[in-house]
């Protein structure tokens, strides 16, 4: 167990230096941060004195590793774009990001079940029919025009929620929650189901075919056959053994709903690490660039990780043969 | 806005007078990136300073200078290089302390430090004395008699303040530490800052002891300004009554916003031309070698200029939003005339220098384009396209974000770019430096056409200095006509702002999209 562990650590360290080493090698084609960073009466001496002073005369395996030497030791170095150091930045806005992603991460996992038990067993419903056609929609629309529809009538027209931004925060020192005032929850609504409609269409899809599935089963009909009540068949019987891909599936959507928040944060001006990352990418902000880069790949190398580990607790095939640790 | 919150507004406004409680909600595309008065030249920072520091010389909404923090200047009558200026008395900072010559000197200072962003406003300054509590004399490099208009940036702050919270220094973005300064405002001006969250929110208030309470309208007792960057949320904002007042207002929502009795739409010609440069030289960067290269000769280039519509980009691309122009210069600066700015579109005339330039058969040729600077960069260049290829030029487009735009620009990687310029001085010098002197380290820095005229480049050092003013613009314009004649620019149109807003604001557009809340009257 121990040495499987350790490979994997060892092999998810080589991951992230190579997530690394590619960041750093397409940053120079982002652009050139030093025209921002200067006013248009700017002289070439200035140009060149802030180049030199940011090492961006340096090749970009010399960037890195300045880069890695620091981060190393916590420090990131400080943003371009704002003067202040990038682990107070992402600190500051790492709440905002994973408050949205948990509510809707929620949303769509109790919904996406909900929906998908639903249309496995009344599915030759009227209902079930409807929700099949609208997932599609929900499949097929994109992020922003899902966040710019909602806003047009839940903001503009109805004057129900507000259209952007995270409402009134409570500071708890090393935490702002939104989920402590009124205008902080009804601030979470229209992102969190633009954010999440997605992954509970998905969710929702992968539950209804494991759901037929099962349903089909011998055990299922013996449970028939001895007359148990149709409630505890699709509950007790049916659900448990469906819900065992979809975790696994939604472990991982995690991730993605953290990483690709970047959209659904733009659109409602959700002040959390996704807008942060598309200022940064206009502005050719690299210090947050990068920390925000290896903050992702940290995160989805952990969740790997954490996936592997479990199928390693669950899966007793591995543990004989603990040689063929991939799969 | 629900029915209870507008009875309550109602109310308190009749309890309160109409100038008690009003806040005013401000929404614009982008957030300040500083504090720091003199770490960021840039829009948006400097607008939202403005509300809290004040620089000694003001441009009001008319773009006219106007006394601020000093109330009188004049130049030595014997020697044109010494100003004096006389300050305003009683003024107190937002921490209660007096404004005085010595924090002038130590402002100006700050500004002229090698990590300040603000020094190439003020190259000319040699040095500025405090003569009396309220009498600083400046000193500049040769004759500047454009010297005030130099001064509406230079924001100052208490020297005192600085030195007790260790923020004498411009912050340097490599130095690793951030500074007290660059979160943290102690200025003269009209607000006071509340509290800030960059890029999220920044709340001020109104200063009670503000110089001018009675003098500026200050309609607004407190001011929320909240950056909405996507331009669609931006504007459902303004509608939903969430914010009332926005910049950046996206052309395609005009007419909705127009439409909406509730709301209202100001705009002016905005202090910035939009135009194309041209590689001179020799040889072309992208073309093949020893071809030649067509813009070099005057005929090709004045043919381009003759095939451009302006009037079609305006109508089409711009959806009426823009003044076609004939000169690179906005029309308020000083040299702008009529008959500079007019233009015509003339196909076979075009046609014609081009076959008597020796390339009937046309070339071909690609047009470097920002995305995501000016006001629809790449449809202007897409039409552009369209325009020249009447005239046997294919044009190849190679739109980008400015980031990889303009070190292209900058670094003489280009034949034929997009450019905008804004004049914060309000005079022809400030064009005849930056964009028509020869390149090099002080002059000419964002002059990516190759062209060098020594007769213009002596013409503008000779008009920086020339005190005479009479004389002066009689060379200024001589200056442009030779530059009109070489044609190494092609004025494409001067931008239209627009600032949109709830029907109760009442604000005058600024040229250079500076907001100065002390002048907005809420109804």
């Amino acid at each position: 167990m121990l040495a499987y562990i350790i490979r994997r650590v060892a092999q998810s360290v080589l991951v992230l230096l190579i997530t690394g080493f590619v960041a750093f090698s397409m940053f120079s084609y982002v652009g050139d941060p030093v025209e921002n960073m200067l006013g248009q009466e700017r002289t070439q001496a200035d140009v060149d004195r802030l180049r030199e002073q940011l090492g961006l005369d340096q090749p970009f395996v010399v960037q890195y590793a300045k880069f890695l030497g620091q981060a190393v030791q916590g420090n990131f170095g400080l943003s371009y774009r704002q003067g202040r150091p990038v682990s107070d930045i992402l600190s500051e806005r790492l709440p905002a990001t994973l408050e949205l992603a948990a509510v809707s991460g929620l949303m769509a996992l109790a919904g996406g079940i909900g929906l998908g038990i639903f249309t496995a067993i009344r599915r030759r419903g009227v209902g079930a029919n409807v929700i099949m056609t609208l997932s599609l929609v929900g499949v097929s629309l994109p992020t922003f025009l899902i966040g710019i529809l909602l806003i047009y009538v839940f903001a503009v027209q109805l004057g129900w929620l507000p259209s952007f931004g995270r409402g009134e925060v409570t500071d708890l020192g090393w935490w702002t929650t939104g989920f402590l005032t009124v205008s902080g929850l009804k601030a979470l609504v229209l992102p969190a189901i633009t954010l999440g409609l997605y992954q509970m269409t998905l969710i929702m899809r992968l539950v209804r075919t494991e759901m037929l599935e099962v349903l089909r089963m011998d055990y299922i009909r013996f449970a028939r056959a001895r007359g148990l009540r149709e409630r505890a068949i699709n509950f007790r019987h049916a659900l448990k053994n469906t819900l065992v891909p979809v975790i696994t599936i939604t472990g991982l959507q995690l991730g993605s709903i953290i990483a690709f928040a970047i959209i659904t944060e733009t659109v409602f001006q959700w002040p959390g690490v996704g807008l942060l990352f598309i200022n940064a990418i206009q502005f050719v902000d690299i210090p947050v660039m990068a920390a925000y880069l290896m903050m992702i790949s940290v995160m989805f190398v952990a969740i790997n990780l954490v996936v592997d580990l479990l199928y390693f607790a669950i899966d007793p095939r591995l543990r004989v043969d603990g040689r063929s640790g991939g799969h | 806005m629900t029915k209870q919150t507008l009875l309550a507004a109602t109310a308190m406004s009749l309890l309160m007078g109409a100038a008690q409680a009003e806040t005013l909600r401000w929404a614009r595309a982008g957030d300040a990136l500083t504090l720091d008065p003199h770490a960021q030249n840039e829009g948006p920072t400097l607008a939202l300073m403005h509300q809290m520091m004040e620089p000694l010389v003001l441009r009001n909404p008319d773009g006219e200078l106007e006394a601020a923090l000093a109330t009188d200047w004049s130049v030595d009558p014997d020697n044109p290089e010494v100003w004096t200026f006389s300050l305003r008395e009683g003024v107190t900072f937002h921490d209660g302390a007096e404004f005085t010559a010595e924090d002038v000197v130590f402002s100006f200072e700050r500004a002229l430090s090698e990590n300040s962003d603000m020094k190439g406003l003020i190259s000319s300054v040699a040095s500025v004395e405090a003569l009396s509590d309220y009498e600083v004399e400046i000193t500049t490099n040769g004759p500047n008699p454009l010297l005030p208009a130099a001064l509406p940036n230079i924001l100052m702050i208490d020297k005192d303040w600085a030195e007790a919270n260790d923020t004498v220094d411009v912050q340097d973005v490599e130095g690793g530490e951030e500074t007290f300064a660059s979160q943290n405002v102690n200025g003269t001006g009209p607000y006071m800052l509340v509290s800030r969250e960059p890029d999220v929110r920044t709340e001020m208030t109104a200063f009670e002891d503000y110089w001018g309470a009675a003098d500026f309208p200050i309609g607004y007792s407190d001011i929320v300004y909240t950056p909405i960057q996507n331009p669609s949320t931006r504007t459902a904002a303004l509608f939903s009554g969430e914010v009332d007042f926005i910049q950046d207002v996206p052309v395609q929502d005009l007419e909705r916003i127009e439409a909406d009795p509730s709301l209202k739409i100001v705009s002016s010609p905005q202090n910035r031309v939009i135009f194309y440069g041209l590689n001179v030289s020799d040889e072309l960067v992208n073309g093949t070698p020893d071809a030649g290269n067509p813009l070099a000769d005057g005929q090709v280039r004045e043919a381009m200029n003759m095939a451009l519509n302006r009037d079609a980009i305006r109508d089409v691309v711009m959806r009426g939003q823009s003044i076609p122009a004939g000169v690179i210069m906005p029309p308020f600066v000083n040299g702008w005339n009529e008959e500079l700015n007019s233009v015509s579109t003339d196909i076979e005339a075009a046609k014609a220098l081009m076959e008597e330039a020796g390339w009937g058969d046309g070339f071909s040729i690609q047009l470097d384009c920002p995305n995501d600077r000016y006001i629809n960069d790449e449809a202007i260049c897409q039409a552009t396209v369209g325009m020249l290829a009447q005239i046997g030029v294919t044009v190849n487009l190679n739109a980008q974000p400015k980031a990889q735009h303009f070190p292209l620009v900058n670094g003489l990687e280009s034949d034929f770019y997009m450019l905008g310029w804004g004049v914060p001085s309000y005079d022809s010098e400030y064009i005849f430096n930056f964009l028509y002197h020869t390149k090099g380290d002080l002059y000419g820095t964002w002059n990516g056409t190759r062209y060098s005229n020594p007769e213009l480049d002596e013409m503008t050092k000779a008009i920086a200095a020339e005190v005479d003013l009479e004389a002066r613009d009689e060379m200024i314009a001589e200056m442009w006509d030779m530059a009109k004649a070489d044609t190494v620019y092609l004025p494409i149109h001067h931008q239209v702002l627009n600032w949109a807003m709830d029907s109760d604001v009442g604000a005058a557009v600024d040229p250079d999209d500076q907001v100065k809340v002390k002048y907005f009257t809420a109804d």
